[in-house]
């Protein structure tokens, strides 16, 4: 897997990812733009990125492991069957397949141990194995209309709720969705485009240092992509400490109602739909402070991903793609100062 | 250095090899032309290099993602009782090739299948039960055989497929060079991992791709490993200028979309071969042409949005899609670009249980209804083995077909469309692309100035980019209002062939001065516009006609009753003739319903 602190350029998406892995209450990113422009690589190369989980031993929905309870000694017969151990695995990040059915999606009827023994067992899916993790579907505008409204739903309300097949299930679903596509494609759907936490767009690198960077890089990793990842050991461990540690001291992170007005003043001049938008603007800005390390929240850390949270959800011109991230960038220049 | 100067392929030989040299990083090859001796031997060209034991599979575009990608093996499954994978296409021909004929007329979805396939050289299963992860390592070979005016094979497939061969500028078969053997092609494979590169080569081809205008990374990640494959056939130990010009010439001429300007002097950058381009894309044409239109400002730009608003009735492209005008639309059924639920057709739903009205039987879901019950079954009726299905266990197909529409803007450019008119036009092509935007239909894009009539956007659900194409659309010349109609009704066939519906947008002063073969003269002119409307009305296309003259012209008014479609003259910004031209349509509208 091509590593992710190898990729270069795309600042913004991958600001974007890392402060969904801080905080997973912001609510996905959708990266969209040109063609190879490595979109897929970047969020693939997550799983490696992100400080790995505590699970349950061959838990199917990636629970953590049941707490050490002081178990009474009455307990202590034959039958109590051994509690699974706890291991150590890296972040779920599940590639939604192109051509994925719905009952491998939501998960149904177990066929095999129905065909042989006769009886009704669930077979968890896909959101089974991302809850707590990443669920990511690449050309996201060419996904069928039931399927993305069932993912989104499930996004939001962090659970996975099954009535097929004579099975009632329910389990947790909490995922980071992130979407990709190209909007020469085809449009997204309002709809669509408003439950994403962040959006991102994604374009080709236009200089030529950089350009060439890309093809080196790019060419040296197939040549030898296992001493090529090597080589970004050091990065990626340097990265992936400063975002646990980020995770671990989001809760610290201070913002004061100057910060709140702030947002509130940029959304009122942007005219963005609902609240949404300054949750978003206000989550993404504590996460990115504590990714700085900042022990408060300042404009600066507001404005890195302000672009991001909003230019998706202005109250637009749907034809107009262009306009919409520069409405924001003016809005934020005449707002704070350039 | 006297080995001869690059040029784009002759002969089928050179491509066939570096494909099978490196397929995973190459892809493919378009081989673009209609069906002919000639395209059946390149096409066996391309086979030879590739050893006899190879997968080599046709692959129709109406294949569906199961066959494609594989899934349950429902007969085996019930043979043996227990979930049988079956493998699909795409897998079978792993390590192989795949030829796509009428590669121009593949759905998205499949294009979108193939280049993950490309891309990652493994397809992940996860259909109907199964989950797998399946080796699909292929080569493509795309057979496009799009007419110069039809719109070629998808981007997405272009942008993964390294070499394009264009069988009209080939040498004839006979004086082709013999291909070359397997044998060699696997001692190239096996030095292609330890040919050198120096950076500056890679630098040099990044450059040149740029130079030609050609965004994608891709584009020059491909024509490294095209550089490396062809050392390695040559046996050299390192690339060399003359590999990466050639290089460049097989993959980046037929991505091109301007020619490189002259370069400061820079000994290792290949020049790209003009003289083996194809016509100019119309991105470049379209290019030198912005350079020369006059702009207005933005606040004028405005207001005449803001007129057109005014005066433009809302759900006027409903209205006409509902063919509330055309009783007689060629195979009416429900509504335009609406959902049917069907019983046999379509996209699948999912299943659900039979009812009087039968349908096909959904074997998966069926399965699962039924193999719970098994054992019960078997405990009570005592012979094992059998799978026991009762009618309670039957479940059907539910289908979704969609008939989409494809709305046609034919919009009048010429000279006596005054400018400002044709920024009105244009403000009024927008409000209407987004009605479509709403409804999630197809547009495209005609513009008639001059000689003739020119298609801008091929069908297309990017409403962004017919709208980026219409705000470049420049003004002058003659109009060619009959050109214009025929051309609309070509692009309506053509939707038609695909199983679509379509409505024509004509925006036009009506003023035609230029006849079907582009002699100047207004009364030939409008002659020959008359009957291309009546071939309008007898093809039974919905049509509203714009008037986008100052005054509502007779002529325009005269050719919207030839066509039998709706008529909207677009008024000045004058609050009174704003109301009443308001009213009139609705009223018209209502008449007509």
């Amino acid at each position: 897997m091509f590593p992710f602190t190898a990729v270069v350029g795309q600042e913004e998406l991958k600001l974007a990812l890392i402060a969904c892995a801080i905080d997973p209450s912001i609510g996905g990113v959708l990266a969209f733009g040109d063609r190879g422009t490595g979109k897929s690589t970047i969020v693939r190369s997550l799983a490696a990125l992100l400080p790995p989980i505590q699970v349950a031993e061959g838990d199917p929905y990636n629970l953590p492991p049941a707490p050490a309870t002081a178990t009474p000694k009455t307990t202590k017969s034959a039958k109590a069957p051994a509690a699974p151990r706890a291991i150590k695995v890296p972040v779920p990040v599940v590639d939604l397949p192109l051509g994925a059915t719905e009952d491998r999606i939501v998960g149904a009827l177990d066929l095999e141990r129905a065909l042989t023994q006769g009886i009704k067992t669930f077979e968890p899916g896909l959101l089974a194995r991302a809850n707590r993790g990443f669920l990511y579907i690449d050309e996201v505008n060419l996904l069928e209309d039931h399927l993305v409204d069932l993912l989104l739903d499930v996004a939001a309300s962090g659970e996975n709720v099954v009535e097929r097949e004579g099975l009632s299930i329910r389990h947790p679903a909490r995922f980071v969705l992130i979407g990709s596509g190209n909007p020469e494609e085809g449009e997204l759907r309002p709809q669509l485009l408003d439950r994403f936490g962040l959006s991102v767009e994604v374009r080709t690198p236009t200089d030529l240092p950089t350009r060439i960077e890309v093809v080196k890089r790019r060419d040296a990793y197939e040549r030898d992509p296992a001493g090529f990842t090597e080589k970004w050991d050091k990065e990626t461990a340097k990265l992936r400490a400063r975002i646990a540690k980020a995770q671990a001291h989001l809760g610290e992170v201070e913002s004061d109602d100057a910060l709140l007005e702030i947002a509130a003043r940029l959304c009122q001049q942007l005219g963005t739909d609902g609240l949404r938008a300054e949750l978003t603007l206000l989550r993404v800005a504590r996460a990115v402070a504590a990714y700085a390390g900042a022990k408060k929240v300042t404009v600066a850390h507001l404005r890195e991903l302000a672009p991001a949270a909003l230019r998706h959800r202005l109250r637009r011109d749907p034809l107009d793609e262009a306009s919409a991230s520069s409405r924001v960038e003016r809005a934020i220049q005449e707002l704070l100062g350039s | 250095m006297t080995s001869p100067a690059p040029v784009a392929a002759q002969s089928p030989a050179l491509i066939a090899a570096l494909l099978a040299v490196d397929p995973a990083r190459l892809g493919g090859v378009v081989l673009i032309g209609p069906h002919s001796a000639a395209r059946d031997a390149a096409i066996e060209q391309l086979l030879a290099p590739w050893p006899a034991t190879s997968p080599r599979r046709r692959l129709p575009i109406t294949t569906t993602d199961d066959r494609l990608l594989g899934g349950l093996d429902l007969t085996a499954t019930l043979a043996a009782g227990r979930p049988v994978l079956d493998k699909g296409v795409l897998h079978a021909s792993n390590g192989g090739v795949v030829i796509v004929p009428m590669a121009e007329r593949m759905p998205a979805l499949m294009a979108s299948r193939l280049a993950a396939a490309l891309d990652d050289g493994k397809i992940r299963l996860e259909r109907d039960g199964v989950s797998a992860a399946l080796p699909a390592r292929i080569a493509l070979i795309a057979l496009d055989e799009a007419r110069d005016d039809e719109a070629g094979l998808a981007p997405a497939m272009k942008e993964r497929l390294a070499f394009h061969l264009e069988l009209s500028s080939l040498m004839p078969v006979r004086d082709w060079p013999p291909a070359a053997d397997a044998g060699s092609i696997a001692l190239a494979r096996e030095r292609l991992a330890n040919i050198r590169m120096p950076e500056s080569h890679l630098a040099a081809l990044s450059e040149a791709a740029l130079a030609c205008g050609i965004d994608s990374l891709r584009a020059p990640l491909m024509a490294v490993s095209a550089a490396r494959a062809l050392a390695a056939l040559e046996g050299a130990d390192e690339v060399d200028a003359d590999h990466i010009a050639q290089a460049a010439a097989l993959v980046f001429s037929h991505r091109a979309t301007r020619l490189p300007q002259a370069q400061p002097a820079e000994p290792e950058a290949p020049e790209s071969p003009e003289d083996a381009q194809a016509d100019p894309p119309p991105e470049y044409a379209q290019n030198e042409a912005d350079d020369k239109t006059p702009e207005t400002t933005a606040d004028e730009t405005e207001r005449l949005l803001e007129a057109v608003r005014a005066a433009l009735p809302p759900g006027l492209l409903a209205a006409l899609a509902a063919g509330a005008t055309r009783a007689r639309q060629r195979g009416a059924e429900g509504r335009a670009g609406a959902r049917q639920r069907s019983a046999s057709h379509g996209r699948s739903l999912g299943a659900t249980r039979m009812n009087s009205r039968g349908g096909r039987v959904h074997i998966l879901a069926t399965l699962r209804e039924a193999a719970p019950r098994q054992a019960l079954r078997r405990s009570l009726q005592g012979t094992p083995g059998k799978l026991r299905i009762t009618r309670d266990d039957l479940r059907v197909h539910r289908f979704e077909s969609r008939r989409s529409l494809v709305t046609v803007f034919v919009v009048d450019a010429s000279g006596s469309a005054a400018l400002h008119r044709l920024a009105e036009a244009k403000g009024a092509v927008e409000l209407l692309l987004a009605d479509c935007y709403v409804r999630r239909d197809r547009v495209a894009l005609i513009a008639f100035r001059g000689a003739g009539a020119e298609m801008l956007l091929p069908p297309t659900r990017a409403l962004a980019r017919a709208r980026r194409c219409l705000a470049g659309l420049p003004g002058g010349g003659g109009t060619p209002l009959a050109a214009g109609i025929d051309a609309a009704l070509e692009v309506c066939a053509r939707v038609h062939r695909g199983g679509d519906r379509s409505a024509i947008v004509l925006l036009t002063d009506g003023r035609a001065n230029i006849a079907r073969d582009g002699a100047p003269g207004r009364e030939r002119a409008e002659a020959d516009a008359r009957v291309s409307a009546r071939q309008l009305r007898a093809a039974g296309i919905p049509t509203l006609l714009v008037d986008t003259s100052p005054r509502p012209q007779a002529f325009a008014l005269a050719l919207a009753a030839e066509i039998d479609g709706l008529y909207l003259p677009l008024p000045h910004a004058d609050a009174r003739l704003l109301n009443q031209a308001v009213r009139a349509t609705a009223q018209d509208g209502k008449a007509r319903a």
